[in-house]
């Protein structure tokens, strides 16, 4: 493994679209969710044990080699909001371009065969990893710090956040994240025994309420 | 930075010329500019010109609606299929310039969907005059600033100033109103560019568009003439 290319895949500046979304960040400002730093990390952490736990188990379970139909349909069967996994199809689709790109795989050109409309985000990035020599954990610090760091970063364009406060928000929630990838990876080493249905399944419904709101506005700044 | 052929999938990844069936894609061109600058009237006034000789559709993005997308329905430029909206996240030059993914999937399923296509115009959200298009996504640029805007824009340059294919001056209307000196702009466009031309129009003038239409044609006579 090797921790440059980690740094290359987890750069927020990896051109794979996710610059457009907020992670659900737009439309919990919009509800005065999130008002201010405190909120982003009480948002963030959310976040982080929600959708970022599942995130990152697909992620580890896809670095492992797990068979990726599989995890798709167990990314859909865990995401209820149809904008969302209308979102996570689209994001999976421009990040699989991106990792073809950088790191041409037999792996990566059999999943755009497969899904030409586009796999689920933490699918393709799972792959992605794989083929870029990284393993299960590297993928699953990808998803989860993606889940909290979009978040933070849109929050600083919505809200004109300090920006060393939104940054401050994500190292203090570091050693939760170190946590959750642990899990990740337990839970996709299970996985990869017993199948894709055992991955974990925690879910935030107001993320999902708010991304069937943000979808339906007729004005917003970030996709979903 | 393409991939080598034995890995080419069924998707295209970046600038190549062909359609992974080996035909050559449509000829994509960029509108930017900065905001209320007449992007979108330059793209309709193009469609409308343009629609009976060519297979053409357009991408917009724009910053926070979609309005540019939803003018050009109304107006009925184009039927709907040929019309997709790109949306940037607060940021508009990042979705043209840094990471052009969701643009390139949208002109790519146009292509698919309402292909074949010999041209695609893809409108960028209004922005600052550092805006340019990431070659990766279109084969050449128009940058539209208008008299209102200031007759010293092209005095001042800047990257979409001097380096567009095209460099449009619109709203020449306007200038007795806003007290703009065309010929001054057209001098200070022409220090800028050197070779590069500069076309100054009105949309509320019987020429309109044409010399940015003659422009397009041109272009695209150079994109399909065999190398
Ligand atoms: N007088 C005059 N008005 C024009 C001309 N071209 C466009 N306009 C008007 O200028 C306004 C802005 O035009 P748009 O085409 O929407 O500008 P835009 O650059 O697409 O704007 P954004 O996408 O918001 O950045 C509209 O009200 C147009 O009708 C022109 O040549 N003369
Ligand atoms: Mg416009």
């Amino acid at each position: 493994m090797s921790r440059a290319a980690l740094l290359v895949l987890a750069d927020g500046r990896f051109p794979a679209g996710g610059h457009a979304h907020s992670g659900g960040a737009e439309a919990a400002v919009r509800a005065g969710r999130i008002t201010g730093a405190g909120e982003l990390a009480e948002f963030c952490r959310g976040r982080l044990h929600t959708t970022g736990l599942v995130s990152a188990a697909l992620a580890a379970s896809a670095a492992l080699g797990m068979d990726p139909a599989g995890l798709d349909a167990a990314a859909d069967a865990r995401t209820p909001s149809p904008a969302l996994r209308g979102a996570a199809r689209r994001l999976g689709r421009q990040l699989l371009r991106a990792a073809r790109a950088t790191w041409p795989s037999a792996e990566l050109d059999a999943l755009a065969r497969d899904f030409p409309k586009g796999a689920h985000q933490p699918v393709v990035l799972g792959l992605a990893a794989r083929a870029a020599g990284l393993g299960a954990a590297d993928a699953a610090y990808c998803s989860a710090y993606e889940s909290v760091g979009g978040a933070a970063s849109a929050t600083v364009r919505l809200l004109s956040l300090d920006p060393l406060d939104a940054t401050g928000v994500l190292a203090r929630l570091a050693p939760e994240v170190d946590l959750v990838v642990d899990r990740a990876v337990a839970a996709a080493r299970e996985a990869l025994a017993e199948g894709p249905e055992t991955l974990p399944g925690a879910s935030a419904p107001l993320l999902e309420i708010l991304a069937e709101t943000h979808a339906a506005s007729p004005a917003r700044l970030f996709a979903s | 930075m393409h991939l080598d052929h034995t890995h080419s999938g069924p998707v295209a990844l970046s600038a190549d010329a062909r359609r992974p069936d080996g035909t050559r894609r449509a000829l994509r061109i960029g509108l930017g500019g900065p905001v209320g600058s007449g992007k979108t009237a330059t793209v309709a006034a193009l469609c409308r010109a343009l629609r009976e000789e060519l297979s053409l559709a357009v991408v917009t993005n724009d910053i926070y609606t979609r309005e540019d997308a939803e003018f050009l329905l109304r107006e009925a430029v184009l039927p709907p299929e040929r019309i997709s909206a790109v949306e940037t996240g607060a940021c508009p030059h990042t979705a043209i310039r840094d990471d052009i993914s969701a643009n390139l999937e949208a002109v790519e399923d146009l292509e698919d969907t309402a292909g074949p296509l010999d041209l695609i115009l893809v409108e960028s959200g209004g922005d600052n005059l550092t805006a340019t298009f990431s070659k990766g996504l279109v084969d050449a640029q128009i940058f539209v600033i208008d008299v209102a805007g200031g007759d010293d824009i092209p005095r001042k340059g800047g990257p979409g100033v001097t380096t567009a294919d095209l460099l449009v001056v619109n709203k020449t209307d306007l200038a007795p109103y806003v007290g703009s000196d065309l010929p001054r702009m057209a001098a200070d466009a022409k220090a800028q560019r050197g070779e590069l031309p500069v076309v100054l129009q009105s949309l509320r003038e019987e020429t309109g568009v044409r010399d940015v239409a003659d422009w397009v044609r041109a272009r695209l006579a150079d994109w399909t003439a065999p190398a």
